[in-house]
């Protein structure tokens, strides 16, 4: 329903963990996603203009690319966006009609699209443009995050994570529940610093961005002899004349 | 924010029918409008039939229109749906007060009248209070937002009233009040334009992204190379000149011009008062368009920050 | 009470799939995933990774995962064609089957029963070449060659004369092990799932990634560090890093002299016939100095070698270890930091940086795996230890004319630190390493009517006597690989065919025979002109290039100048076989090959292009292709993959062979192969056991298994080749020595490159123009999500990558007054181009770059002509030339003078702001194509939907 509920004790808060460290910007976790969605739960995911001028369709996963930094000190980053499943959506709140709802017992914000209106204010109150407007059925849609594969008893277990996790080759998506904070994605983002987007707004995401790491410190040892400059030395050659080496 | 026509057309004629509404239900009962039936059913009459055309104007910005009456559902948490159930809920004793009017009036009009004007400001707040409580954008999220809803609604009843009024010679007390209010929306307005151009940034790219420990952040690439519907909707941009120049004729066409005219046709009335009135609402009517439309337009969606355009244009 | 959404939404939890789910192996590039495709009504439901297959382990990249576009696209072509209006017109009619095949074999039978050269048989980014070159060889003709020419032929040139495999699909970083990688020229590239896989678990194991790249994107983006170097210096720095190695002496002297020709002597005689030859003893066995018994055959297990000095061989010739001239060569003031600092836009301070890093982790940190193995002298050690720094490198570096040389460092930079097929270091992937160079010379000698070919057409020279040339040095071959003009040539030149043939340089030909290469748009340098040679007719107004076959799934901008159109199926809709006879799926890990299978059935008038090809080899008559009677040897192409031998015992496909089953590489035909290939997920992969998982290359046991499966013809040591002698044999016929020896125009070319040792110049086209106007090295790549495949047919890949700007330095552009989004003008020495600008932070400041193969033109792939492909997509081609600028002589090809490689990256261009008025539309903007005929209408709206949503 439009009003958030009260989580019963234990209950879940699933979540991806997305890791810009090594995410290569390849795009498989959208177009898997787009893939699996399109037959899937909120079917379809309709693209306008597929073979025209102005193509441009329903997806639940963008991938943007960014540099932070000036210059060579900078980094290219590469930047897939999806719904966080905020703990305190406003999009679920706004919502006239109760179906845009979050639900209860693990946290996955979803639509009912059999009684949405279509009147988009749930676009606007979301702040990382996580909603989807389908206009050809009129209906708002969005990551679902695959609630009809995480549940999915015809899918082997340990496939059975949203779409876009299972396929990225770069294993930067990761998904679990993140109100365990003994769980393996909690331990990473304690682990790495992982952080929400936009916390300042109060929607409290659920899903958590890894940064970039630093560039580990070269383990150079202790500075060895830079050795000679080739003009310092008659013939550098002569260093291997006796040197000896053998099988 | 993309500028819609529907959303445009049915806040603007929605607030002064709302704004009519509720002046003729203050005002009627105080005996400072004419109490003919011919009046009441003119105005009040109008004040439904604005209401009638903003609110099925705005089912034009919806999905599925069909289903509409379900947004009726959730006054609980949202805004959208209260100003619904208030809209809904005004038409009673609205319509039961046109009735009255027509037949004409009594004390149980006079109440349908007050129950109207409460309706009418309740759904006028409802209405302020849907882009008021939208964090994301930080021109509506603003505390002069709601008030600003309130007092152009008003306005433009009390304009509209002055009209009306003008044809039975008795349009001193609306076009007094219309002018004030005027005077106030002005001040608003400009109060509220030097408030959000001074605000920082409710989140920038850094924040948007969490790459700011590297430093500026910077698009490189979309995620897809043509447009799509965040961009259209929310990323609408207006150039600054073109904003500065609609924000004169919304301030002076819609706000300052009228309530000078109204308060020149107080001394002068008659035919002249009457032309002026005229002139006033034209005026106002051609500046709470662009009042709305820049509403629209100088709003700033974070979800723009993905896309690269910066905090402020 | 209010509505509740969730009480009331429908959400099914446990849906199948789909009604049935189908292993094959994607096809969407040339990484051969396997995919597991969920079919529900017929219709194709969801293509995921299979997470049993050794390739990606269940991962799929944004190709492979849309797929399902791929497959259903429009563009797809419906029914054979012949071309009924002038070339390029696209008038067709629709024809059946046997009225193609006649064609086809009437063209091609007269072309084999006069002059079977005639036929030019050339394949795009096919995967099929054992089968499509054994074929050409059967036919006669020797002009056959794929997409390598113009791919990485450096590469794998490079590697295999050096290493005896090379990066590229022939080896690997150890992605387990490995604790530095450092990547040159590395963009989406070959392989692209294991390269993402592996740079996630070497990040997280905390190893430094380095990524030496114009560019930084993708695999640079999240390098740890990223050296912004300017295209073709790559080798001038890599001889800094080897300056610095050899001049601090941090090199693996005990790896050089165990497993490299370091201690080798080099014959010194200036002038001599055998300048620069190895000395060899009586058995033709090289020889190295011993410190106490002098000169000895360089095998012996013993040898404790002197690597710098003059020595008089018993023969009283003088000689020198490879290792002097090596060292001699490098320690070299042009190689020094500071000498290339400026030209590679690297600092000295920074290349000594990072060569004390690579040492450091080398030989600070050597890797110790606790598992005993046997060298080629029988000695057994008890642990693997191996020198942690692995390198990896693509087109960045290849796609030069100076890439050869360039590669071949890199190779000599890992074995001086010992980093070879060694524990944490870069890996052969089986069936490598191989023989250096491998194999005889390649076919193409002597073609004559009705007779096939013997050998390889895509072979290896090993010295002049191999080359492909008539006694006056004119090229034999229509792409002039394997002359003097490419004496490496391994992999054709096929950026030259269409041009040399319109040229009837050295001949006209017959028949133009092309499959999958789209060489009337992205896959020609300057497709204009291409497109021009294509549609050039003679004074009687016959076609110069009489007669064009064209095989394609798709609706390319190649389609329109063809005679005949042989429509092709999509990749999930045949069979095929990603063979060890070709470029298989092995790994470091072991060997291992793939097959296709069809999962859904054409719903068009199409037929796989292998069974065409086999049974226009039957209706030919080839030999292999047809039984002593005459009828056809095979049923069809999945016949030809479980019967067809190669050598006895040897077929295209490695598992389970023999009549039970029951083999490994070697063994008879087996009937139920497939069926066992299909049970096991469509691939067979054997599992190399840890004492045979590294230095593959002197490994007793690798060597002798890998002989026993049919991977390598003998088990001897692989010796690997700082010194090229077939390069100095190649010099000495330059020199004038021999009977074989280079024509005059060609002569001062070949001895310069043709260098025994790695040496850096500046490319080319950059030597022999005026660069000052045109200031800028301008460079493109393929973008992850259209790598390897054009990919616009695709309606979810275009909207990815629907248009492509040109990315400039920010600093750069604010210095010439060029704003984002700018519309400017690109011009080359050869054409200027239009395209919209964008500015980043991530690219050398010296260097313009753009994505590949995304401007499309007008009307093709079944795209409306106002798609933003055609109107703001843009290729660079355009300002690319296939030849050299004017001089003196024949036209030679831009490409490498070793191995004929388009050199793509060797363009130097100027970009000026475009004049009012001029923005918004890219040129040259050639007019629309128009579609086949009876090719649907393509929707307003795809609501793509196989099951699965809402009851």
């Amino acid at each position: 329903m439009t009003s958030l509920p009260t989580p019963p004790p234990g209950a879940k808060k699933l979540g991806l963990v997305i890791d810009l460290d090594t995410c290569v910007g390849c795009h498989a976790c959208a177009t898997n996603c787009k893939e699996w969605n399109t037959s899937g739960h909120m079917a379809p995911l309709p693209d306008r203009n597929p073979y025209s001028a102005g193509q441009e369709g329903v997806w639940f996963n963008r991938v943007h690319s960014y540099e932070a930094g000036e210059g060579e000190e900078g980094r290219t980053v590469h930047f897939p966006r999806s719904c966080l499943h905020c703990e305190t959506p406003a999009c679920v709140t706004v919502c006239p009609t109760g179906a845009s709802y979050k639900r209860a017992e693990d946290g996955i914000v979803l639509v009912n699209t059999d009684i949405c209106i279509g009147c988009q204010l749930c676009a606007w109150a979301c702040p990382y443009g996580a909603r989807e407007f389908d206009d050809d059925a009129g209906v708002m849609k969005k990551c679902t995050l695959c609630v009809d594969r995480i549940y999915n008893e015809h899918i082997p277990e340990k496939q059975r994570v949203p779409a876009c996790v299972s396929t990225c080759p770069a294993n930067a998506r990761h998904f679990g529940d993140l109100g365990d904070p003994d769980s393996a994605v909690s331990k990473l983002v304690a682990e790495r610093g992982g952080v929400a987007l936009m916390p300042e707004l109060g929607y409290q995401p659920v899903n958590r961005y890894l940064p970039p790491r630093r560039a580990p410190k070269p383990d150079a040892g202790p500075p060895r002899d830079p050795g000679p400059l080739p003009s310092q030395i008659t013939n550098p050659l002569l260093r291997w004349v006796d040197k000896v080496l053998s099988r | 924010m993309n500028p819609a026509p529907s959303i445009i057309v049915f806040t603007v004629a929605s607030g002064a029918g709302y704004g009519l509404l509720f002046w003729m239900g203050l005002l009627r009962p105080l005996g400072l409008v004419p109490s003919s039936a011919g009046f009441g059913a003119l105005a009040v009459g109008i004040a439904l039939l604005l209401i009638m055309l903003g609110l099925l104007s705005s089912t034009a910005h919806l999905g599925r229109p069909e289903r509409a009456w379900r947004a009726l559902s959730q006054w609980r948490s949202s805004w959208l749906s209260r100003e619904g159930v208030a809209a809904v809920a005004t038409f009673a004793p609205a319509g039961l007060f046109f009735v009255g009017v027509i037949g004409g009036g009594g004390a149980f009009t006079t109440l349908m009248g007050l129950l109207s004007a409460i309706g009418a400001a309740a759904t006028v707040f409802c209405t302020g209070m849907i882009y008021a409580s939208l964090k994301p954008i930080r021109q509506w999220h603003h505390p002069l937002v709601t008030p600003g809803y309130l007092l152009f609604g008003a306005f433009s009843g009390a304009v509209l009233l002055t009209l009306f009024a003008a044809f039975w010679g008795a349009a001193a007390v609306p076009a007094a009040i219309a002018a004030v209010l005027g005077a106030a929306a002005f001040i608003l307005k400009r109060a509220y334009w030097s408030s959000v151009d001074a605000a920082p940034p409710v989140a920038t790219m850094e924040s948007a992204t969490g790459l700011g420990f590297i430093g500026k952040v910077r698009p490189l690439d979309p995620p897809h190379t043509e447009t799509n519907y965040l961009l259209r909707e929310m990323a609408f941009r207006i150039g600054r000149v073109h904003a500065q120049r609609l924000r004169r004729i919304a301030s002076l066409a819609g706000f300052a011009a009228p309530a000078v005219l109204l308060a020149l046709a107080l001394p002068f009335g008659g035919a002249l008062g009457g032309i002026f009135a005229f002139a006033a609402t034209g005026l106002a009517l051609v500046g709470l368009l662009a009042e709305r439309w820049l509403m629209f337009a100088e709003a700033t969606h974070t979800v723009a920050l993905y896309y690269g355009q910066e905090p402020r244009a | 009470m209010p509505a509740d959404g969730g009480a009331s939404d429908r959400i099914i939890y446990s849906a199948p799939v789909g009604d049935e789910v189908k292993t094959t192996t994607c096809y969407m590039c040339a990484c051969r995933c396997g995919i597991r495709v969920h079919l529900k009504d017929g219709r194709v439901r969801y293509i995921e990774g299979n997470p049993d297959h050794p390739v990606n382990r269940g991962v799929l990249c944004g190709k492979g995962s849309a797929g399902i576009m791929t497959h259903y696209a429009p563009a797809r072509l419906r029914a054979p064609l012949k071309r009924i209006g002038p070339r390029g017109s696209g008038e067709f009619a629709e024809i059946s089957w046997d009225e193609a095949m006649e064609i086809a074999t009437g063209w091609l039978k007269n072309v084999r029963e006069t002059d079977p050269r005639k036929l030019a048989f050339f394949t795009g980014r096919d995967q099929s070449q054992s089968l499509t070159g054994f074929w050409a060889a059967q036919f006669g003709t020797p002009n056959f060659a794929a997409h390598g020419g113009f791919c990485s032929v450096n590469m794998a040139a490079g590697g295999l004369y050096t290493i005896g495999g090379s990066f590229w699909e022939f080896g690997e970083p150890d992605w387990e092990h490995a604790r530095y990688l450092m990547l040159f020229g590395v963009a989406e590239d070959h392989d692209s799932n294991p390269i993402k896989t592996g740079l996630a678990a070497l990040k997280k194991r905390g190893a430094k990634v380095v990524s030496v790249n114009p560019v930084r994107t993708g695999y640079s983006a999240v390098a740890d560090e990223w050296v912004g170097i300017r295209p073709g210096t790559d080798g001038l720095f890599i001889m800094a890093l080897i300056h610095e190695l050899l001049r601090t002496d941090r090199v693996d002297g005990a790896f050089l002299v165990r497993y490299t020709n370091a201690p080798w002597l080099v014959v010194r005689n200036p002038g001599g016939a055998d300048d620069g030859l190895f000395a060899r003893d009586a058995d033709g066995k090289p020889l190295a100095w011993d410190r106490a018994r002098g000169a000895i055959a360089a095998e012996t297990a013993d040898l404790s070698p002197v690597l710098v000095g003059e020595f008089t061989l018993p023969d009283g010739r003088k000689a020198q270890p490879v290792f002097h001239l090596m060292a001699e060569r490098y320690l070299g003031t042009e190689y020094a930091p500071e000498a290339v600092a400026e030209r590679c836009g690297v600092s000295a301070e920074r290349i000594r940086r990072l060569a004390a890093e690579v040492a450091d982790i080398a030989f600070n940190h050597p890797l110790t795996l606790d598992i005993p193995w046997t060298d080629v002298w029988g000695r057994k050690h008890e642990t693997l230890v191996g020198r942690p720094v692995a390198f990896h490198a693509m087109r960045g570096i290849s796609a030069h004319s100076n890439g050869f040389h360039t590669c071949r460092a890199l190779h000599i930079l890992q074995m001086l630190l010992g980093a070879v097929d060694t524990p944490g270091s870069w890996r052969y992937k089986s069936p490598f390493p191989r023989p250096i160079p491998p194999g005889p010379g390649p076919a193409g000698k002597g073609a004559k009517p009705n007779t096939p070919l013997a050998g390889n057409i895509l072979s290896f020279t090993h010295g002049p006597d191999d080359l492909l040339v008539e006694e006056d040095g004119t090229p034999i071959r229509i792409d002039h690989a394997f002359s003097w003009e490419a004496p490496l040539g391994l992999h054709g030149m096929m950026h030259t065919v269409i041009g040399n043939a319109a040229k009837g340089d050295p001949y006209r030909i017959d028949t133009l025979f092309m499959f999958m290469a789209n060489m009337a748009w992205n896959s020609a340098m300057n497709p204009l002109d291409t497109i021009a040679c294509l549609t050039a007719q003679d004074e009687n107004g016959d076609y110069v290039i009489p007669h064009v076959i064209y095989s394609d799934a798709y609706f390319s901008e190649t389609v329109p100048y063809a005679d005949l159109i042989l429509p092709d199926t999509t990749y999930l809709e045949r069979w095929d076989c990603i063979s060890i006879l070709d470029r298989p799926i092995g790994s470091s890990h072991g060997p291992g090959d793939a097959i296709r299978r069809p999962v859904v059935k054409p719903d068009r008038d199409v037929r796989p292009f292998q069974e065409v090809l086999i049974e226009l080899g039957a209706r030919l008559g080839l030999p292999a292709f047809v039984k002593e009677d005459g009828s056809p040897r095979f049923k069809d192409y999945p016949d030809y993959i479980v019967n067809h031998q190669r050598m006895p015992g040897i077929g295209p496909l490695a598992g389970w062979r023999g009549e039970d089953g029951s083999k490994k590489g070697v063994g008879e035909p087996n009937p139920d192969q497939l069926q066992r290939y299909i049970e096991n997920g469509c691939f067979w992969r054997h599992h190399l056991a840890p004492e045979e998982s590294y230095f593959k290359h002197a490994n007793a046991t690798y060597l002798a298994n890998a002989k026993a499966m049919g991977l390598i013809g003998k088990s001897d040591q692989i010796v690997l080749q700082i010194w090229s002698e077939p390069l100095q044999k190649f010099r000495l016929a330059a020199e004038g020595h021999g009977a074989k020896q280079p024509p005059e125009h060609l002569r001062e070319r070949v001895r310069t490159y043709c260098d025994p040792l790695p040496f850096w110049y500046a490319p080319l086209e950059q030597q022999q123009h005026d660069t000052e106007p045109f200031p800028l090295s301008a460079v493109t790549q393929r973008p992850m999500a259209m790598y390897h495949s054009w990919g616009t047919m695709n309606a979810w890949l275009r909207q990815i990558h629907g248009a492509n700007k040109l990315y400039m330095a920010r600093a750069r552009a604010e210095e010439m007054g060029l704003a984002q989004d700018d519309w400017v003008w690109v011009e080359s020495r050869s054409g200027r181009v239009k395209a919209q600008l964008s500015l980043m932070e991530g690219v050398n400041r010296d260097t313009v770059w753009t994505w590949n193969a995304i401007g499309k033109r007008a009307g093709a792939w079944m795209l409306t002509p106002d798609a933003a492909e055609a109107t703001r997509g843009f290729l660079l081609n355009h300002v690319i030339s296939e030849w050299l600028p004017a001089q003196a002589g024949p036209r030679l090809a831009n490409a490498d003078p070793v191995t004929g490689q388009a050199a793509w990256y060797d363009l130097r261009v100027r970009v000026t702001k475009c004049a009012p008025g001029e923005e918004g539309v890219t040129d040259p903007l050639p007019t629309m194509l128009h579609p086949p005929p009876n090719m649907p209408e393509p929707p307003d709206i795809l609501r793509y939907h196989a099951g699965g949503a809402k009851p």
